[in-house]
């Protein structure tokens, strides 16, 4: 048996990083490490030959401003150290790679392949037409490829239920009920445009477990959604202001919040319009009502709250129920990361077990039982929660912990014959056509061309076909 | 707010190229569709300007820095190419060119407007004389400022404690 020597990175050889998942994580992450070190290389992978991830996919398409940190991902993008391979799948039992065949050709890998899934209620009912999830609904407005065969019953129903109090939440919410002339202006697609264009949605409901001191909306959303044309706000003012006054000293010890709360309790001015928005809390879904497979409506179980203080506020059921008519069920109570087989996965937190962004051994393993060149970022690093800022500070943590591995000479992954090949290669002898990221400009640029013509300023293209399309030679 | 995007390339990227052997780097290539960032205000070059800003890094180092009327700080930053992240480019919609500013200078400043605390909000280490670098406008009340930007990375180990949240 050979002896295996562990690979670091010496003036004349690179370091070597594969990373799985293009989206701001594991760009943030490059940006910090090519920055700072110099004799890097990096491959970026991305299983759709698009990059950028929920930058492209979650962000609202009314909030285009947000998108701008592309800009900062083509820079990066722009250093001749960094390769980005997209239409790569890795980890799956369809994938054309491995973390096995990843381990044989880099000296370190980095996973920032997020949360793709989202969380169940486990509620009878759950599939029913008209229920799904916030994520499948962004999605599908988004023109991301395996939701745009969403269906729901836009023009069935003046009701929506979203379950959840979080932006993701107010996002939808938002978009079912903007002006249909104001969505003409954004990338949302051609085909949620159209489909939204037929709705009757003039109520939605935001519904959350607990109180309003819990909920996870933050106050630009909150203002935004109070600022809708013809938009009516309904709460019960009296009991938020009640919470609000139970809790007034710890709130006015956190800004945010103090805001927060401050905008909730003065509301929406010369508050009037046909459609409604309704903040409805102490409801917990215990099962969707359908008549024959079709949404007709919600039960919930009624809640109080106990406790003191407001952040360890528990939801208690009290065994009073309450059934609301509506035609839409959009469940938004989280995204969830799957597990990569050759990859440590705590199955209870939906995250893979690290210590600063260096994986573990397992969700048990100590502190500094880690393995060598296994690291993470973003959501797959600390759950699925928290705006762009927060994953950039964490990316640049994960950076942090690989710079100083690379200082200290700390094990990689152990050396292997291929180390120096390519990868690209054994990528197409297995017959997958990678994109790279001037591929992904020509992409970028028909997309950009269409929408023009239209008005927009981008028409997505909204499967994969259709993409590599572009790229074919004529 | 929009600005014309050029393309900026550095030097030291065609060093680690050239040391690369196995990794066949290809031309300079520029992927930014829209132009690049004047650095400031168009016709501004480094060094122009009546007003001095002092800069001090996450690492403690001070730049002093000339500016002109209507500078940003986030304009600044690039023109003397300090770091400073702007992940929406300066439209409200991020809190990353957050910056710390001396009392006295910052009681001089008009309040944010809602959009920016809402903003300000999400900041790391938020305190009470903090801004965001692409709102504040320089002018001859602010001249002399020094403004701190804060790290980006919570530091978890150094002290082994979290930031105190607002």
């Amino acid at each position: 048996m050979l002896k295996r020597t562990f690979a670091t990175a010496t003036r004349s050889r690179p370091f070597r990083l594969a990373v799985v998942g293009s989206g701001p994580a594991g760009f943030y992450t490059c940006h910090r490490l090519l920055k700072e070190h110099d004799n890097t290389q990096i491959d970026m992978f991305d299983a759709l030959p698009v990059p950028h991830g929920l930058v492209r996919y979650g962000v609202a398409p009314d909030h285009p401003e947000v998108k701008n940190v592309m800009t900062t991902f083509d820079k990066v993008a722009e250093d001749p150290r960094f390769r980005f391979i997209g239409n790569v799948s890795v980890g799956t039992p369809t994938s054309v790679l491995q973390v096995a065949d990843l381990k044989a050709h880099y000296d370190a890998l980095l996973f920032t392949y997020g949360a793709s899934e989202d969380r169940h209620l486990g509620i009878p009912n759950e599939d029913a037409y008209g229920s799904t999830s916030a994520r499948t609904f962004v999605g599908w407005y988004n023109g991301l490829p395996r939701d745009q065969d969403l269906q729901l019953p836009l023009q069935d129903t003046d009701t929506a239920v979203v379950i959840g109090q979080g932006n993701v939440a107010l996002d939808v919410a938002r978009i079912l009920l903007t002006p249909i002339d104001d969505l003409r202006k954004t990338d949302i697609t051609e085909a949620a445009l159209e489909a939204l264009s037929k709705s009757k949605i003039k109520n939605v409901h935001v519904v959350g477990r607990r109180g309003p001191l819990q909920a996870s909306f933050t106050t630009k959303e909150l203002r935004e959604q109070l600022s809708l044309p013809n938009v009516r706000f309904e709460a019960d003012q009296q009991w938020i202001q009640q919470q609000i006054a139970a809790h007034e000293d710890a709130i006015n010890k956190q800004r945010p919040l103090k805001r927060l709360m401050g905008l909730l309790a003065k509301g929406r001015k010369d508050n009037t319009g046909d459609k409604s928005w309704h903040l409805k809390f102490l409801r917990s879904p215990v099962e969707i009502l359908a008549d024959n497979g079709n949404v007709s409506g919600i039960r919930y179980e009624m809640n109080e709250l106990q406790g003191e203080s407001f952040d360890k506020q528990r939801a208690v059921g009290t065994g009073q129920f309450e059934d609301q008519a509506c035609g839409l069920v959009l469940r938004s109570i989280g995204y969830k990361s799957m597990p990569m087989p050759g990859v440590p996965f705590d199955a209870k937190r939906g995250l893979v077990p690290n210590a600063y962004g260096k994986i573990l051994q397992s969700p048990d393993a100590a502190q500094d039982d880690t393995l060598p060149g296994m690291y993470t970022a973003g959501w797959l690093k600390r759950g699925p929660t928290g705006v762009i800022v927060s994953t950039m500070s964490d990316a640049y943590d994960t950076a942090d912990t690989i710079l100083t591995d690379l200082k200290n000479e700390s094990p990689m992954l152990p050396d292997d014959p291929q180390r120096s090949d390519d990868i690209v290669p054994l990528i197409q002898q297995r017959g997958v056509q990678p994109v790279s990221y001037r591929d992904w400009k020509k992409i970028e640029a028909a997309e950009f061309a269409h929408g023009v013509s239209i008005g927009k300023p981008r028409e997505k293209f909204t499967s994969v076909p259709d993409m590599l399309h572009v790229l074919q030679p004529n | 707010m929009t600005l014309l995007r050029l393309v900026q390339h550095h030097a030291p990227v065609f060093k680690a190229a050239a040391r690369n052997n196995s990794y066949k780097p290809s031309m300079m290539r520029s992927f930014s569709t829209f132009g690049a960032l004047l650095h400031g205000k168009p016709g501004v070059a480094k060094g122009d300007g009546p007003y001095t800003v002092h800069f001090v890094t996450p690492e403690g180092e001070t730049i002093d820095v000339k500016a002109t009327e209507g500078d940003t700080m986030l304009d600044l930053a690039q023109r003397y190419d300090i770091d400073l992240e702007c992940a929406c480019e300066g439209s409200l919609a991020c809190s990353t060119c957050h910056v710390i500013c001396d009392e006295d200078y910052y009681e001089k400043m008009e309040e944010p407007s809602d959009e920016e605390n809402d903003m300000l909000d999400l900041a790391f280490g938020l305190t009470d004389t903090s801004r965001l670098g692409c709102q504040i406008e320089m002018c001859k009340d602010l001249d002399g400022i020094t403004v701190r930007i804060p790290s980006a990375t919570r530091n978890l180990r150094v002290d082994g404690s979290k930031p105190v949240h607002h």
